[in-house]
């Protein structure tokens, strides 16, 4: 068992100076985990305004200006606020370090700057919506986003500034990952959340600028009148289509790879067997990486995009098919002939597979030319992204918050109300999103404030699952709160894995390690037994 | 012996296009839909069978292996070339024969024949403009039955798009350029056409009828459509005018909010103006608020309202001040004035 850690990160120093100007990777994580949040509760409860409005046709409890606004923050503050920095900025800023054995990222002050560029991207979007509000849906197409009387600089110059925050997290990472590795862990020994890591950070630095560009063309074609995309001022619509789109398509990269290194992490531990195909995942994370950079076209089949255009960007999206299809045959792999237990953070990463599965291959029903002129712009695709995004990175999120939680803040949480809230969720947003799925096909467009009379069942329907899904968030927030006050002391290792975060005490002291430790296999798990009376995994 | 794919696609499609409205799709009314909704039918099997065989197999290991029915994981291996292959080669073929289904029945439904019926169409905040060859424009969209109808959009504003669910086609309608798509409907019939490119407030109220006629009805309307004008007395014309234009998109004529000023009551009245003035609603008036809508804009409202000039005739306008002053207490005194007055001057006139 692990010494009793009297001195750990929380309360190596006190007082808000200490948080404010802190080095630390994982106090930075902590802040990030805490704003991040917040962002989550903000973008819950604009998407909880949007399903209650659309509780019944016409007007429900607000004008069709004010659905407007709720969508696009809806989608603007889940997109830049929470999903694209969540599961980098919390649990890579936390990881990162103690997975390599050392005491911080390459550059702690850049990580520390990175943190307060989201904060102050974050309040250009709340001075956004204080002022003007903005009304253009997350994608600020032209012309409708130059001509608008909304307050679409503030928001862009926010999307602008938290832009250079995710480029700070992703060099920060490269180059921890390639200099900080060590004695004895080469590329191929490393725990595949760093490989994931990896590949996010290569698509953030190199795809970001192209938005940063995109965004300041628009605002400065609002100030100044010259015409980038405004066919009245010689401009061209479509343009901003591609480059919007260039960047916005890595971006959901950006946010599923991290949410399948987490899944790559637990599986393995709570079955007790090596990664099936380590190689293969790592590979397809960094194919990923790179096939989704040639595949944004798939966004514009009906935008008056080239036949031409067209045929390659349809052939090609479905090649970006085959990483994501090999992971999850692994994942399944890894399972085979294992010891599983079904644990809250196996639970997730399991829900993970299946409705990632979905939104993976209601994907290829929309890669499909024909059948994406019916399905483009309607429910359909609305709920493939959510497989897509809620159910997949938003699911392995909460895998690797329930995973890491002990670690984090050395409680363990109830994992009865743990698992109960997992199969809440899981039903909650299939109830939601599945019913999308029907009604989009059926041809109900997205972003309709009101709508005919024969989507009603679906809406109410889908309005139901949303509840579902927030009661269940609030359950969540309430054990967890809970197990920070009365939960059971978090020991070292409570899940028996064998990556370095769970040979350091929980929560891990200031410098995480004492000495370098020795690289492990990430994934070798023989010789560990489960102590009962420590309720700690131990090797022998 | 070369497998002929296309006959399996024809049975398959035989066989797997319902006429009916199914779980998934609202009923087919147009060629087009059935190149669509075979592939979807097959599409949701293929999906259909890879997630249950995701779903068993995970299902299974968690039953078969878990921790309290095992002494432990047993060994297996760690990875396998020859399965990874497959299960990466099999999916990939499957993917490229889906393509070239998808992308074959894109070209079918988007090229369209050399003799198809040609339709202009506008999109603008927030209504549809369908222009006939004849220069009739319509709110709703007329087509013939078994005609191949080919529509060129552009857009007044910013970019809309237009989709017929029915008959599974969408495309972007773009201010500065043209797009094309086209249609042939094969049965008679009213269908829903619906804008699905976001373009503000009335987005969602953008929203037309597709009216499929038999051949020969469709040619009697058309020829009817375009002659109201001079058939009808002015306030009625006005009325029709005033919704065949989609100008009821955001005004309305009963006194009731709307994203532009209601039209009740307001001509022969003092409007307040933003900033602070106020106009009398005459002739004049009305005239400029269609042709320059943005000259003076009535207060508690968006300068949103496109332009009519050079769509508009001066006969058109004439009828809807017509139409306007019918809806107007100071209106219509001024209206039964002017009958009276003819009538007492033809009475005059007589000896």
């Amino acid at each position: 068992m692990s010494a009793p850690a009297t001195d750990n990160y929380i309360t190596h120093a006190r007082g808000l100076r200490s948080w404010l100007f802190t080095l630390d990777h994982k106090r930075i994580a902590l802040l990030y985990m805490m704003s991040i949040g917040a962002a989550f509760l903000l973008g819950g409860v604009m998407a909880l305004l949007v399903r209650t409005e659309l509780l019944t046709p016409g007007k429900t409890i607000m004008t069709a200006n004010q659905y407007n606004n709720v969508f696009t923050l809806h989608g603007a503050i889940m997109i830049f606020l929470f999903i694209i920095p969540s599961i980098p900025a919390i649990f890579g800023n936390f990881l990162v370090p103690v997975m390599l054995g050392v005491k911080d990222l390459a550059f702690p002050r850049m990580n520390l700057a990175s943190y307060y560029l989201y904060i102050i991207g974050a309040l250009f979007a709340v001075a956004a919506i204080g002022h003007g509000g903005v009304d253009t849906g997350w994608t600020f197409y032209t012309p409708y986003s130059t001509t608008t009387s909304a307050n679409v600089i503030a928001m862009t110059l926010g999307a602008f500034i938290l832009g250079m925050s995710s480029i700070f997290t992703g060099i920060n990472f490269i180059v921890t990952i390639h200099k900080f590795r060590p004695p004895g862990m080469t590329w191929f020994k490393m725990p595949l959340f760093l490989w994931a890591l990896y590949a996010t950070s290569i698509i953030q630095v190199v795809a970001t600028p192209v938005l940063g560009i995109t965004l300041l063309l628009l605002i400065a074609e609002r100030i100044t009148g010259v015409g980038f995309f405004d066919p009245n001022l010689g401009g061209d619509p479509l343009l901003f289509q591609h480059f919007f789109w260039f960047y916005s398509h890595p971006a959901v990269y950006i946010m599923i790879l991290p949410g399948m290194g987490i899944v790559s992490e637990i599986i393995p531990v709570f079955s007790r067997k090596p990664i099936f195909g380590y190689k293969a995942i790592a590979y397809s994370s960094v194919g990923i990486a790179l096939l989704g950079f040639l595949v944004w076209g798939h966004h514009m089949f009906v935008s008056g995009q080239s036949t031409l255009a067209n045929m390659i960007f349809s052939f090609l999206t479905y090649f970006v098919a085959i990483p994501s299809a090999v992971k999850v045959f692994n994942w399944l792999a890894t399972m085979y002939k294992g010891a599983i237990s079904l644990d809250t953070p196996m639970l997730y990463a399991l829900a993970f597979i299946l409705l990632f599965g979905i939104g993976g291959l209601t994907g290829v029903v929309l890669g499909a030319l024909s059948a994406n002129v019916h399905l483009h712009d309607t429910y359909f695709v609305v709920s493939h992204f959510h497989y897509t995004m809620m159910g997949g990175t938003v699911i392995a999120l909460l895998a690797g918050l329930h995973y890491w939680w002990p670690k984090f803040f050395g409680r363990m949480y109830s994992e009865f109300w743990g698992r109960l809230v997992c199969v809440i969720i899981f039903i909650g947003f299939n109830i939601t999103f599945f019913t999308q799925f029907v009604m989009g096909s059926q041809g109900m467009p997205r972003r309709y404030y009101d709508y005919i009379s024969r989507f009603t069942i679906y809406h109410q329907i889908s309005t139901a699952g949303a509840y579902m899904l927030a009661a269940g968030f609030v359950v969540m927030a309430v054990y967890l709160a809970a197990s920070l006050v009365r939960g059971r002391r978090a020991p070292a290792n409570p899940w028996g894995g064998a990556t370095l975060e769970w040979a350091c005490a929980s929560p891990p002291p200031h410098d995480n390690f004492a000495s370098q430790p020795a690289a492990p296999d990430p994934y070798d798990f023989t010789g560990m037994e489960y102590d009962a009376n420590t309720g700690e995994w131990e090797r022998r | 012996m070369p497998l002929d794919l296309s006959k399996i696609v024809f049975s398959v499609q035989q066989g797997y296009t319902p006429r009916e409205q199914s779980f998934w799709m609202p009923p087919p009314g147009s060629t087009g839909a059935h190149e669509v909704d075979w592939l979807m039918v097959v599409l949701l099997y293929i999906c259909t069978f890879f997630f249950l065989l995701i779903a068993a197999l995970l299902v299974t290991f968690a039953v078969r292996y878990r921790r309290s029915r095992v002494a432990g994981p047993q060994p297996s291996a760690s990875h396998s070339l020859p399965l990874e292959l497959a299960w990466s080669i099999i999916p990939l073929a499957i993917l490229i024969v889906i393509f070239h289904f998808g992308f074959r029945g894109f070209l079918n439904i988007m090229t369209p024949p050399d003799d198809a019926y040609a339709i202009q169409v506008t999109g603008q905040k927030w209504a549809w403009m369908f222009t006939y060859p004849n220069g009739f424009v319509d709110k709703d969209l007329h087509v013939p039955v078994n005609t191949p109808v080919k529509l060129t959009m552009t857009s007044e504003d910013v970019i809309h798009s237009l989709y017929i669910p029915a008959f599974r086609i969408k495309r972007d309608a773009l201010p500065g350029r043209y797009t094309t798509t086209w249609f042939e409907a094969d049965r008679t019939g009213e269908f829903e056409l619906f804008c699905t490119e976001y373009c503000g407030e009335g987005h969602s109220a953008m929203m037309a009828r597709v009216v499929v006629h038999d051949k020969a009805e469709f040619a009697k309307w058309l020829q009817d459509a375009g002659a109201f004008i001079d058939r009808l007395p002015p306030a009625e014309a006005g009325a029709k005018l005033f919704s065949i234009q989609g100008c009821a998109q955001c005004h309305s004529v009963d006194g009731s909010g709307g994203i532009g000023p209601s039209l009740k009551n307001v001509y022969g009245t003092q409007q307040p103006l933003q900033g602070g003035s106020s106009v009398l609603a005459d002739e004049n008036y009305i005239r400029e608020s269609i042709m320059d809508p943005q000259a003076q804009i009535v207060a508690g409202y968006q300068p949103v309202m496109p332009t009519y000039k050079g769509r508009l005739k001066d006969k058109e306008i004439t009828v809807l001040i017509a139409y306007l002053k019918s809806i107007s207490g100071a209106g219509r005194k001024e209206l039964e004035f002017e009958a009276g007055g003819k009538k007492s001057g033809k009475e005059d006139a007589k000896p």
